[in-house]
């Protein structure tokens, strides 16, 4: 059964009256299509309603929605001769995050993400897509060899965030993370950050310092779950809406706020919808951007990945 | 006038605990310290000159509330913000310095504080002196939002200039240190000394103890437990503070500097 959000809910049962129709005037040899083209128009009308004016919860719900195109899914669509690689050479390896090398329109790219499962069952193997140590220093390792041969990087963001837990405590989290902030800002390939779901705080930026950073249009990112948020600031997890608004966690929000360069939209009604449209659109903005980036001595790559981070958030003198 | 340990039960003046820097005489309890007296305790008598004092950000997010709560800890603290940085003297050696101050929002960082971190690391690198930064931290400033989670990348690029410039970072963690801070610069440093007791973690323990279900292990994410697990160089009781200091810069002394 296919997960329904409950403002879909209205199109979704429109849609099905829909294929009831179609199929009661096969079976029947009917003409009922000047209906079904009246009902199909109302749909698309609804649609295009419904998504034009999501809410940030709406849009936190879409970013966790269980069908939506997760990393293993971009990457089957996108990349051909993948090969995924393993472990961080100290401790083990994480399936919470994916990486691997393939190609992108005839170019070799190394790739690394969160890595959410479909349902309960992957998901739990992959422990939701949150990392432990070992799965941030995998990707660290990954980057490190995309940048001896050369080889642009791009990164997919989707995770509740890091995991929360006694191992990971005591093999260092925050160093992990630390580790890869500083790897990431200094390396000397490029590195594209496209955020297709959850980015959920440190664990999230642990993958995400990039020369662009991309986010499709239903994507959220916050520095906190709003789940959260409303439970250390009102001691009450209920008012999880009233704090995705105040979070500004939606990708239009935060490119307004000039923390992500470019929103990549959605197939109308969302990507779990239609994965291959949603895929084709994050292509597009791949291409282009890895082309921009490409041609850039390494000394500038770096340089102007530093200055976009530095020039992030204003300060003024106390008066 | 009195003061009594939490760890221990006793009785302590206040005028003997400033003289014992803050310590429990009895069992080794370390208080927090505002910035202020981290700075006081630790550098040369009068040879502090304070960077970017002033240095503040707004709400970037207008978030509800929170210029109500920044006005709060500045009436509370006296100070503009969550760190005060700034350069002086360690018995003689010229550092660029930085102390955190829990008392003002559990010293999360927002812009300012990435901001005078960043700054401070910056000048470090242009003056060719040590960076030593005094941490506390909750972590990333929840209402300053995505902007404050972005002041980690931007200080673990600052702290990559200084290294890339052959600087000594010597960050030494204080109760508590967690979340985005701990994430980001707290861990960057060349040598990381710790205080016995502090709390040092990604996750904060309630919050762990929630997700899990079970009760933690006894010194769970304390400094000893740190150094145990290989993830910091030295526990340094108060006391000894300013004397390791002060050898770890003798050590790193550059010829001719």
């Amino acid at each position: 059964m296919p997960t329904v959000l409950d403002f879909e809910r209205p199109l979704v049962e429109l849609e099905n009256k829909i294929a009831e129709l179609t199929s009661f005037s096969r079976e029947k040899n009917l003409d009922l299509s000047e209906e079904i083209e009246h009902l199909e128009k109302r749909a698309e009308e609804l649609k295009r309603s419904i998504f034009a004016s999501l809410t940030p919860w709406q849009k936190v719900q879409l970013a966790r929605h269980p069908d939506r195109p997760n990393t293993e899914d971009y990457v089957r669509m996108l990349f051909e001769d993948f090969i995924e690689l393993h472990g961080d050479r100290y401790y083990g390896d994480d399936p919470a995050v994916l990486g691997g090398i393939g190609r992108f329109v005839e170019m070799a790219v190394t790739v690394i993400g969160h890595r959410k499962g479909r349902d309960t069952k992957e998901n739990v193997s992959r422990n939701f897509g949150m990392a432990h140590p070992e799965g941030l220093r995998k990707a660290l390792r990954l980057i490190r060899q995309a940048e001896k041969f050369g080889r642009p990087v791009i990164s997919f963001i989707d995770t509740p965030g890091a995991h929360c837990g006694i191992g990971a405590e005591e093999r260092g989290q925050s160093q992990a993370i630390a580790q890869n902030l500083l790897g990431m800002s200094a390396l000397r390939v490029p590195i594209i950050v496209v955020v297709i779901g959850e980015g959920g705080s440190g664990g999230a930026l642990a993958l995400g310092v990039g020369d662009k950073i991309l986010m499709q249009e239903h994507a959220i990112f916050s520095v906190i779950s709003p789940e959260g948020c409303a439970s250390i600031l009102w001691k009450d997890a209920s008012r999880a809406q009233e704090a995705a608004e105040a979070l500004k966690l939606t990708a239009q929000d935060l490119a307004a706020l000039g923390i992500v360069d470019e929103v990549i939209p959605e197939p109308l009604g969302g990507a779990h919808r239609d994965p291959k449209g949603a895929a084709a659109l994050v292509r597009e903005k791949l291409i282009r951007h890895l082309e921009a980036l490409r041609g850039m001595p390494p000394e500038d790559l770096v340089r102007l990945r530093c200055a976009k981070f530095r020039n992030m958030g204003l300060v003024s003198e106390e008066g | 006038m009195w003061t009594k340990c939490p760890r221990c039960g006793e009785i302590l003046y206040n005028k003997d605990m400033v003289k014992n820097l803050k310590v429990c005489r009895k069992c080794g309890y370390h208080f927090r310290l505002t910035a202020k007296e981290r700075l006081s305790f630790t550098l040369d008598e009068g040879s502090f000159l304070e960077y970017d004092a002033r240095l503040v950000a707004d709400n970037p997010l207008g978030f509800p509330g929170y210029p109500e709560k920044l006005a709060e800890a500045r009436q509370t603290t006296g100070l503009s913000e969550a760190v005060i940085t700034g350069e002086g003297t360690i018995l003689g050696h010229r550092v660029v310095t930085g102390a955190m101050d829990p008392r003002f929002i559990m010293a999360s960082m927002g812009v300012a504080v990435g901001e005078k971190i960043t700054r401070a690391a910056e000048r470090a690198c242009e003056r060719r002196l040590p960076l030593i930064l005094f941490i506390a931290s909750g972590g990333a400033r929840m209402q300053e939002g995505m902007v404050a989670l972005m002041q980690m990348a931007k200080t673990a690029a600052a702290i990559k200039q200084l290294d890339a410039a052959g600087l000594l970072y010597l960050s030494v963690l204080t109760d508590p240190t967690t979340g985005g801070v701990s994430a980001s610069f707290a861990m960057l440093g060349d040598i990381i000394l710790a205080e016995p007791g502090a709390l040092i973690g990604f996750t904060g323990p309630r919050v762990i103890e929630q997700t899990i279900k079970q009760k933690l292990p006894e010194g769970f994410q304390k400094a000893e437990f740190l150094q145990q697990h290989g993830m910091i160089d030295l526990v340094v009781p108060r006391a000894k503070m300013r004397e390791t200091l002060g050898q770890l810069l003798m050590l790193h002394r550059r010829e001719g500097g």
